[in-house]
């Protein structure tokens, strides 16, 4: 996998991980034109298309769009469940997940996604094995936090 | 769970960020964040230390606010800071800041490397993977030159734990694959092999990424990964769907390992163990056989899933190509996909049947399907299903379906998204001119296209009607009427009135008889298209009217008028206006006799490759045309179709015309039409239009080239040169009025060397002059010294009027090659022949032990020069070889040996040419040790006599 985008209808970006070297430049431009050729397909239609010389695998859930660009021999409808995966990750450690923990907690969807994926491939299949080593950070943090008593006056 | 409200979060940042969602412009974004900015530098600016939390929590803004799409230039030294703290969250946060913006700054990646260095010492599996994260998720060559000689230790020794070795194993991966050269293959290479039979699925997951990647470089230090992947699908394919506990996904076992692995089988061929292969084939069956059970869900993800290793066990079978068997039930599992109410599906099936239907097997099964894909052409409403089905037609089209397939295609181009059109239209040009089987059903296609997409109909469509209508005397008079035909049409698209010009300024005459198309009603037909057209086509037109002169002395005075009219005589554009003077005036001067030779019927083009077909190349990416390319699957049709290959009666005896599109040292100043070719090759031999302008549109330069548009394709001619160089070293390479290259070239083994005279003939200094050599990867030039003194201004060269300047190329012929440097160095493999002597009971030994079939290639053609005994001697030393008498039992009859010399390996050749003087025909057989080499040399070889 070359990159993953997670955007809203609205064409706004949630979250972006890429797994080649590329310059900010080039990665807002793809960012813009992906959004844009996306947004523009109806619902029923299907869920790969060809794009420059990479293949673009999506699939919407709720607000949110799920946007994985891959390789010519990879495999499209494994990409679509390395998705439905994902999402399922983020629900199940969110608590059925929606954009809006997305927003609030980027970081953490970043971290479940670097247990799942890893430079563009699969690194754990399994639900369990991947949020064990992220609640196993949470248990870490809640402890670190009862260290620095309480975050009342924590607001800027 | 840890539900994420329970106070883990940072509350200044959960603020922060309902703020920015709260703005209601993005002007009010823009200051927010610019607040927040100043507030962020103010706090790691200040006098107080701040503490770990607050330092997370202001670079996780800044984290936000980059994401957000706004440049952060600062904060790297925070997040650094946070990298050697010991609570894990900072830490974290440090990583992903460090991740995300990736920073060049020699310093700061000095302590990067420390903090990861601590950490993968660490011995804690927690900071250990965070650590290989980074160094994953960066990637960067100094990440690299830091790190990839720990990290196979780590991913192979025993007591690491299985996170870190699946970390380990993809963080190897993104270096290779980033920088291959900094990893070091070694014993580790063996046990990660081993690691294919980890207990651990998640381990061997990880693990056959990275074999994949490694084995493509080194097939054979990884073979033993066949058996052990093999073993490990059979497992996985054979178990029942809960066995697998977490790794079963939807009642489907270890799906993303599974197409992993037959992913790596596809690095290699069949297994050549049979019992390997026996558990392979057991395998792929299986798959096959659970396509047809019902489903044990009826989620999506259960069929996803599924399907997604039913598609990669296809692609396996696909690549191996070797048993008929599985190849036909592929190909029907997918016709059902075909009709599947699943678009994705659909889709996929398309996709994956255009591969199948360039196999041999499984191309005739794959045409059975025709009328679903024609029907989803027409009815699927998504485009990039269509587009597809399009690539399928066009993959399985053959002989018996071409007429049909090309006839839905012209349909569906009526209605096709415009984003499609133009490669429809390169497809239908491509399959009409392949398995056309009559001409004038080629050549009503390609009009179709013109009426039906003529915007879209790009020059190399239309320049291939024109080259193959003037190879092919049986179908000019059938184009010269349908084209006649065509531009009766009220409004007609302009590419049609440019083949409709240039056909009835070559053909116009077939059609003259009758007289409803009499000379001045084809002229004045032409002629109402006139005004409206562009100044390219209006110029090509007035080659057309002069041609006319020529074949119609009765429209002489029509066309005369028009010449000398004041639109055309003082039009504004200095191409029209200088055709109109020069043609008037070649009217006028010029004897029948003068005006007959100069504007004679073109001759033919030689063969080549099909410029559309190079076109659609360049559109879809490498192997986009490979149903084209692929000759196994119809060899009959390469030879009577793969090119316009002039049959001996078309080909008419070369004319003095034809001699002007060569290089003659002065050509005559009236030659318009039919000296295009030099100015055309003028920018071929300069690589591409941007040395056009350094020469300056000089009046001669101007005279001697029409617009491109007027003749098509340049590199005819340039071929043609190259085979005056095939059997000599020395000579013109190149002239016109402008400029003169001139070759001195000597080779020996495989070494060459090649003196290159560029002459500028005309008074004034070219600039900028940079000639480029591009050549093919397995010739090797070294340009030594470059144009003019001192080496180094080669590049930006002035040539004074008058004086010539030289460079020198050293040559190293690698392997065997095909194509010359482009464009035009006359290096072709040959250059490289060593002669060898040999008696001949020597000869016929070897002769027999090349007697394979592919080893030999044979040609029988008419002579096309005098057939002189010394002159046939004196070209075959000139090819390379050596001559060998007393061989061949008939003394009429050549014999040559040779060994080409190549830095890669040595290629034996031997050769025999029989002259029959009586038919004026030779016969030429070669004979090498590689087959391609066969084929080539005889084809040189054979346009020489």
């Amino acid at each position: 996998m070359q990159f993953m985008l997670l955007f809203s209808r609205q064409g706004k970006l949630r979250l972006q991980k890429w797994y080649v070297p590329l310059s900010d430049k080039e990665k807002k431009k793809i960012t813009r034109e992906l959004v844009q050729t996306v947004l523009a397909r109806k619902p029923k239609m299907c869920s790969f298309l060809e794009w420059r010389d990479l293949k673009i695998v999506y699939k919407r859930y709720a607000s949110l769009y799920f946007c994985c660009a891959i390789e010519d021999q990879d495999n499209e409808l494994i990409t679509l469940e390395i998705i439905h995966r994902y999402v399922e990750l983020l629900d199940k450690y969110f608590g059925s997940v929606c954009e809006l923990d997305i927003i609030f907690n980027f970081e953490k969807a970043y971290f479940i996604l670097d247990e799942f994926l890893l430079g563009g491939e699969v690194q754990e299949t399994s639900k369990k094995n991947v949020l064990k080593a992220i609640e196993q950070a949470d248990l870490l943090q809640e402890s670190q936090n009862e260290e620095w008593g309480g975050l009342s006056e924590d607001v800027l | 769970m840890p539900a994420v409200s329970k106070g883990d979060g940072m509350r200044g940042l959960a603020v922060f960020i309902s703020d920015i969602r709260n703005c209601k412009s993005k002007e009010a974004e823009i200051k927010r964040i610019n607040k927040e900015l100043a507030n962020i530098r103010s706090k790691f600016k200040g006098d107080k230390a701040l503490d770990g939390y607050s330092k997370k929590k202001y670079v996780c803004k800044l984290l936000f606010i980059f994401l957000l799409g706004h440049d952060i230039d600062f904060g790297h030294m925070e997040a650094v800071n946070l990298l050697s703290s010991n609570k894990y969250t900072e830490k974290q946060i440090g990583y992903l800041f460090i991740s995300v913006l990736v920073n060049s700054n020699s310093e700061l990646i000095r302590l990067i490397n420390n903090a990861i260095k601590n950490d993968l010492a660490s011995r804690n599996p927690t900071f250990m993977c965070l650590a290989l994260h980074c160094i994953a998720n960066v990637g960067s060559r100094e990440m690299g030159e830091a790190f990839a000689a720990d990290i196979p230790r780590i991913l192979v020794a025993g007591d690491s734990m299985d996170s870190v070795k699946q970390s380990a194993a993809l963080c190897l991966l993104r270096l290779y694959k980033a920088s291959p050269d900094l990893v070091p293959m070694g014993e580790w290479t063996a046990r990660v092999v081993h690691l294919l039979n980890d207990q651990h699925m998640g381990v061997v997951t990880a693990a056959v990424s990275l074999i994949t990647c490694l084995c493509k470089k080194n097939p054979d230090d990884f073979k033993t990964c066949i058996s052990l992947a093999v073993s490990r699908l059979s497992r996985i394919v054979s178990s029942a769907s809960t066995d697998l506990q977490d790794y079963t996904y939807y009642f489907v076992p270890a799906p993303w390992l599974s197409v992993k692995l037959l992913r790596l089988l596809q690095c290699y061929p069949p297994p050549e163990d049979a019992a390997v292969k026996g558990r392979l084939v057991e395998c792929l069956e299986t798959v096959l056989n659970k396509a047809q059970e019902p489903p044990k869900s009826k989620k999506v993800q259960h069929s996803n899933a599924k399907n997604a290793i039913l598609f990669e066990t296809i692609s396996l079978i696909i690549h191996y190509d070797s048993e008929p068997n599985l190849l036909v039930r592929a190909c029907n599992q997918l016709g059902q996909f075909l009709q599947h109410r699943e678009t994705n599906l659909r889709y996929l099936a398309l996709e994956s049947m255009c591969t199948l239907a360039s196999s041999e097997f499984s191309h005739e099964a794959v045409k059975t399907h025709i009328d679903t894909v024609i029907n989803a052409l027409k009815t699927e409403r998504d485009v990039s299903v269509r587009q597809r089905a399009a690539d399928l037609l066009y993959a399985m089209c053959d002989r018996s379906n071409a007429k049909q397939i090309v006839s839905e295609m012209l349909r569906y181009l009526e209605t096709a998204d415009y984003a499609i059109r133009e490669e429809i239209v390169l497809k239908v040009a491509i399959l009409a001119e392949k398995y056309a089987v009559d001409y004038s059903w080629y050549v009503d296609t390609i009009l179709n296209l013109i009426r039906i997409a003529g915007d879209y109909v790009s020059e190399e469509v239309w320049y291939r009607v024109l080259q193959i209508v003037t190879n092919r005397d049986d179908v000019q008079g059938y184009a010269a009427k349908t084209v006649f035909e065509a531009l009766q049409a009220p409004a007609c698209h302009e590419n049609m009135v440019k083949v409709g010009g240039y056909i009835l300024g070559e053909f116009g005459n077939l059609i003259a008889g009758d007289p409803r198309s009499s000379p001045p009603v084809q002229f004045s037909l032409l002629h109402s298209k006139f005004h409206l057209c562009s100044v390219a086509t209006r110029a090509l037109l007035l080659s057309t009217y002069i041609k006319f002169i020529n074949l119609f002395p009765e429209t002489k005075a029509t066309i005369q008028g028009v010449l000398r009219a004041g639109s055309q005589l003082r039009n504004a554009d200095v191409e029209l206006q200088q055709r109109a003077v020069e043609y008037l005036t070649l009217s006028s001067v010029a004897s029948t006799d003068v005006l007959a030779t100069v504007l004679e019927e073109m001759p033919p083009f030689p063969e080549r490759e099909s410029s559309i077909l190079a076109k659609l190349k360049r559109k879809k990416g490498p192997g986009a045309a490979s149903a084209l390319d692929d000759g196994r699957r119809d060899p009959s049709s390469n030879d009577i179709n793969g090119g316009v290959e002039p049959t001996p009666s078309t080909v008419s005896t070369p004319s003095p015309s034809a001699d002007l599109l060569g290089l003659r040292a002065a050509p005559p100043p009236a030659a318009p039409p039919a000296s295009a070719g030099a100015g055309n090759l003028l920018v071929d031999v300069f690589d591409g239009p941007a040395a056009q302008p350094s020469l300056g549109p000089t009046p001669e330069e101007a005279f001697l080239s029409p617009g491109p548009e007027d003749i098509g394709p340049p590199i005819p001619e340039a071929d043609e040169l190259l085979n005056k160089f095939v059997c000599k070293n020395n000579g013109v390479l190149f002239e016109n009025q402008l400029l003169q290259i001139g070759v001195k070239s000597e080779f020996r083994q495989n070494l060459g060397r090649m003196y290159l005279f560029y002459g500028n003939k005309t008074s004034v200094q070219f600039q900028n002059f940079s000639p480029t050599v591009v050549h093919p990867g397995d010739l090797q030039t070294h340009i030594l010294s470059g144009l003019g003194q001192p080496p180094t201004k080669r590049v930006a060269a002035q040539v004074d009027g008058g004086a010539q300047v030289q460079q020198v190329l050293n040559i190293e012929c690698l392997r065997d090659f095909l194509t010359p440097p482009l464009l035009s160095l006359p290096v072709t493999i040959n250059k490289f022949f060593q002669p060898t002597e040999m008696a001949a009971q020597d000869f016929f030994q070897r002769w027999k032990q090349l007697s394979l079939p592919q080893q030999e290639a044979q040609k029988i053609f008419k002579a096309n020069h005098p057939m002189d005994a010394e002159v046939t001697k004196a070209k075959l030393l000139g090819f390379g070889s050596a001559l060998l008498d007393n061989v061949d039992p008939n003394p009429e009859n050549f014999v040559g040996a040779g060994i080409i010399q190549t830095k890669a390996l040595q290629v034996g050749c031997l050769l025999r040419l029989e002259p029959n003087a009586q038919a004026q025909m030779y016969r030429l057989t070669l004979r090498t040790s590689k087959e391609p080499v066969s084929r080539h040399l005889c084809e040189l070889l054979a346009q020489q006599f």
